[in-house]
């Protein structure tokens, strides 16, 4: 029998492809860029959830990649678009896949020395030293003024993919999409194999793993590496998507919101952060057009979650999770 | 269909057929969080513009941008594509203004700006769909610097270290010609300034002149007068207009700033614009909300000579700005800025209230720096 | 650069360290006692600035403000355990975060609804108004100096409870073992909802004291509360102690960085650029020096 929370997986999946193609019948392309929203945060937080849910690393600095992914997207399109070599003569590029190695690599090495910092402390010093690093990176954005500081970086035109439009909605829609499917099976590669094994030892029992001969030290930071290139992979898009980079992506608070839809979804299952990302996009956007007090509202409805819906919307639908 | 019923509507007469057309305005401001003031005063504005023009064919789509880029960009985008509004309005910071701008004229889209002009959108980048109908970013303070060339000769000069707050300073420099006795860049969002009122005290600076926005503004006006340093202080209208001055009270009394506008400027439409407001809303209008209300008259105005359907026509009709404004004359540059008056006021007290009086003009018909890279 | 400019300096870095105690005191104790991390702590310093500038605009009386604003704080803040993080210290941090980050949004929206959307006004009172002079000639304002001596007392203050009475005694029982002191038959959910509100009132004194000093608007909270867990955490999470050692080198350190670095960038660069680059390299900095006391101390100062 297939378990329940599988079909509602594949019901979810389905869910948010098929919402762009009926936006697209109906002629109602607006619901196509919600959707590539829905995507992209989705996108994000599985990358969060590497660390979060698989090494119960709470990180409070995602945004710091996210933003940075951004960036790197902006920055290379600007050299590009004003063909100014940058540093050491190196070209800027629309080109997507390069941006997104770009990206990739850039949060990789980021990450690597704030996870090797952050990674000595533990619990609530981890939470708030992943804070610090992204506050130090978000004030540096503000106030270098280089590519814009606070007001950020504008994209003149979307990047390109080859043989791909992407400047039409519902094809870019579809390169997020599948980002997001790879992004999911990386998720669920790395939690069947021994790393992944290792990973959720480590959470449950340090010693234990020590024990064995292994270093859960390494383990945890190369977790938190790939956590970081996915999400910063994310910000790539999400620069995209808006054509606009700045430093509101690195902001706390955007941190914050990546934890969100982790835990509304439902923590440390693969498909909790797209069920996050669904429902915050859907409350965002409904509660926004019925009354501007609709961050009041936005709260009440978090706070519900967290005291009553244990193990978020998949909890709710799905029951317990067979991942704790 | 629609196609049809449109046209047998404008060959129902010429003088009606602009007006009998529905027409879709798009609003996104800031209506929550710690700026909500402004945003609030903006929507107000314009909701009472549009009121009592009468005109039952104009519909508006008013949203909260949280004073956040990302939102902001995607109310853009389903203004534009799932509401079809033909025109959109309302941004209040520049670094919004900057995130939605350019991919909305990009798509053939008007904007008006109600506030913030950003210099990247003032020059070279400059476009036909983007009206500002507010003020080029460095307006304010090039015109305290021109003022302060009168009285001082050794300023001491700060603003929060981010684009705008690097554009104030260049743009005080660029008129006034004594020395500085500091240039100081303050962290985005500072609360205290206890360290930089020091600084000043020790320079001997024999004025100051500071551009810090809204909350930072109000907590550095409050310090500065219970330090007790009496070096006089200048600062761009932003930091003494109705919504911030009930705030820092009696401590911004006489201190001279810049603005376009003032209440008592003496015209028709401004008496008209202030006594709606107060009636209507039982305080006093802010700059946002005269900039807000020549932003409503001026589409008005451009929809009565020509329909918003046909692009060209309406952006000349914009372009002529044949409508009265409370800042009296109003001119479009070739960059779609406005050439206007820069006054100085000086913050007084009326009726216990406080609020400002003109005092001097420091430009007349000032055009911003920028216009001349603007191929238009 | 005269003595006296330093010394103001150095009262101004110790004014915010003070502060800051204030505010990373309740969080430490809430921290040590419940093992809970409460975002919206901040929240709690608004709603004390919020409250002394209404009652004081309404009775003409700061001093009715601020008894208002520790009651507003404390009452905010014993609601606050009572209906929601009563329900949150079985759980891992993760809900913990979640939920307080809740609380914020609804804290804020929830005044500006209240309160309205202009910022609010509030002077210092004129007993405080005015200035002393320092050695070396310069000045230094009277109101600043008493939120000083308001913070040294609270210090003084919270030693003394902790250490010498009965209510004392179990926040410290508490903290080294919470299932043996509910075993001892102590009320322990009182205990906790007023440690709580202990805190609470902390952070609305904090608000009701700077409130006189800048804006009094909706979100002023955020940063404070932001730099409270900068001192928290270089102080040692749970320890009174190392909350008032981290925020006086907090306070010091990003007072003097604004007022140093671009001054020394000066002896390199051109005036402007100094100013753009020291301002940004100060407002790193504290992070940076939090980032560098956490590698070689991963459990801060002083760890409890």
């Amino acid at each position: 029998m297939i378990a329940r929370e599988t079909i509602i997986n594949t019901i979810l999946a389905l869910l948010l492809l098929a919402v762009p193609l009926i936006a697209m019948a109906v002629g109602e392309p607006f619901y196509i860029t919600l959707s590539t929203r829905v995507a992209i945060l989705a996108l994000a937080a599985v990358g969060l959830n590497i660390a979060l849910g698989l090494g119960g690393l709470v990180s409070f600095g995602h945004a710091a990649f996210f933003g940075i992914g951004g960036y790197a997207a902006g920055i290379l399109a600007t050299h590009a678009f004003n063909a100014e070599p940058m540093l050491f003569g190196v070209e800027g590029t629309t080109s997507m896949p390069w941006i997104w190695l770009v990206a990739l690599t850039v949060c990789g090495l980021v990450a690597l020395p704030i996870g090797a910092i952050s990674l000595r402390t533990s619990g609530v010093y981890f939470i708030m030293i992943t804070l610090a690093f992204a506050q130090m990176i978000y004030y540096f954005a503000i106030s270098w003024p280089a590519y814009g500081g606070e007001d950020g970086l504008s994209l003149s035109v979307r990047n390109s993919f080859p043989l791909i439009n992407t400047a039409k909605p519902l094809p870019f829609f579809l390169i997020c999409y599948a980002l997001l499917l790879l992004a999911m099976s990386l998720f669920a590669l790395i939690r069947g194999s021994r790393f992944g094994a290792a990973l959720q030892t480590a959470r449950q029992n340090d010693t234990r793993l020590a024990a064995v001969g292994i270093a859960p030290f390494n383990i945890r930071l190369i977790a938190f590496i790939i956590s970081a290139m996915v999400t910063g992979l994310a910000g790539a898009l999400f620069a995209d998507l808006n054509r606009f980079a700045s430093p509101s992506m690195l902001s706390w608070h955007m941190s914050g919101e990546l934890i969100v839809l982790i835990i509304l979804g439902g923590k440390g299952r693969l498909f909790g952060p797209l069920a996050g990302a669904m429902l915050y996009v859907l409350f965002e956007y409904t509660l926004g057009g019925i009354t501007e007090r609709w961050q009041f509202f936005l709260g009440l409805i978090l706070l519900g979650v967290v005291l009553f819906a244990r193990g978020g919307l998949l909890g709710l639908l799905a029951g317990k999770a067979r991942h704790g | 269909m629609r196609k049809i019923l449109a046209t047998s509507i404008l060959s129902l007469g010429l003088a009606s057929a602009a007006y009998a057309e529905p027409v879709k305005i798009g609003v996104i401001t800031t209506l929550s969080g710690g700026g909500a003031g402004l945003g609030i005063d903006m929507r107000d504005a314009f909701t009472l513009a549009m009121k009592q023009s009468g005109n039952k064919d104009i519909e508006l789509v008013i949203e909260d941008d949280a004073q956040k880029p990302e939102i902001a960009v995607q109310l853009a985008e389903k203004m534009i594509q799932s509401d079809k509004v033909d025109l959109l309005t309302g941004i209040i910071w520049s670094n919004l203004a900057m995130a939605v701008v350019p991919n909305t004229v990009a798509q053939d889209i008007i904007y008006l700006s109600p506030n913030a002009g950003p210099s990247a959108l003032a020059g070279a980048n400059c476009n036909a769909n983007y009206f500002n109908v507010a003020y080029q970013n460095d307006n304010f303070h090039e015109a305290m610097g021109q003022y302060a060339n009168k009285d001082y000769k050794k300023t001491f000069i700060l603003a929060p270290n981010y684009p705008a707050g690097k554009d104030a300073l260049t743009g005080f420099k660029r008129f006034y010609k004594g020395e500085l006795a500091g240039e100081v860049y303050t962290q985005v969002g500072q609360t205290d300034y206890a360290a930089e009122i020091a600084q000043i005290r020790d320079s001997g600076a024999d004025s100051v002149f500071f551009f810090l926005p809204g909350g930072m503004g109000i907590s550095f006006m409050k310090q500065y007068a219970q330090s007790g340093v009496k070096t006089p202080v200048m600062g761009p209208g932003f930091s003494f207009d109705q919504d911030v001055l009930g705030a820092i009270g009696d401590a911004a009394l006489g201190v001279k700033n810049s603005a376009t506008w003032s209440k008592d400027l003496d015209n028709d439409a401004n008496k008209k614009f202030v006594e709606a407001f107060k009636t209507e809303y039982k305080r006093l209008p802010s700059i946002y909300a005269a900039q807000s209300w020549d932003t409503a008259n001026l589409i008005l105005a451009a929809l009565s000579k020509a329909s918003v359907k046909d692009k060209d026509a309406f952006k000349a009709a914009l372009k002529a700005a044949d409508f009265k404004s409370v800042r009296g004359k109003f001119v479009f540059n070739n960059n779609n800025h406005p050439i206007q008056n820069v006054y100085v006021r000086e913050v007084v007290k009326e009726d216990n209230v406080l609020t400002n009086k003109i005092v001097a003009t420091a430009f007349e018909d000032h055009k911003d720096a920028y216009a001349d890279k603007c191929k238009m | 650069m005269s003595t006296a400019l330093l010394i103001e300096q150095l009262l101004n870095g110790l004014q915010l360290g003070v502060m800051l105690f204030l505010m990373a005191a309740g969080l430490t104790l809430i921290f040590g006692v419940m093992g809970l991390i409460n975002l919206a702590h901040g929240s709690l310093y608004m709603i004390g600035a919020f409250a002394c500038a209404v009652v004081a605009s309404l009775t003409g009386s700061f001093w009715l403000g601020l008894i208002a604003s520790l009651a507003a704080a404390a009452a905010a803040g014993a609601i606050m355990e009572v209906v929601v993080i009563r329900r949150l210290y079985d759980r891992d941090h993760l809900d913990q975060v979640l939920a307080t980050f809740a609380l914020i949004l609804i804290f804020s929206e929830g005044s500006r609804w209240v309160f309205g959307s202009f910022p609010l006004y509030l002077d210092i009172p004129p007993v405080l108004q005015g200035a002393v002079s320092l050695p070396g000639g310069g000045q230094y304002q009277l109101y600043r100096l008493a939120i000083i001596a308001v913070g040294i007392a609270v210090a003084l203050g919270l030693y003394l409870l902790i250490s010498r009475t009965r209510l004392g005694m179990r926040i410290r029982a508490g903290e080294s073992d919470r299932e043996m002191i509910a075993a001892l038959g102590i009320d322990i959910q009182t205990l906790y909802t007023i440690v709580f509100a202990l805190g609470a009132a902390l952070a609305g004194l904090a608000g009701a004291l700077v409130g006189a000093l800048q804006s009094v608007q909706v979100g002023m909270g955020e940063p404070v509360l932001i730099l409270a867990f900068v001192v928290i955490v270089i102080g040692g999470i749970g320890s009174i102690k190392g909350a008032l050692i981290g925020a006086i080198l907090v306070g010091l350190i990003d007072t003097m960085g604004r007022f140093l670095l671009p001054k020394t960038l000066a002896l390199i660069l051109p005036a402007a650029q100094a100013g753009m680059v020291g301002g940004a390299l100060a407002s790193m900095l504290i992070y940076i020096v939090m980032a560098l006391i956490l590698a070689f101390r991963p459990r801060g100062l002083f760890a409890a």
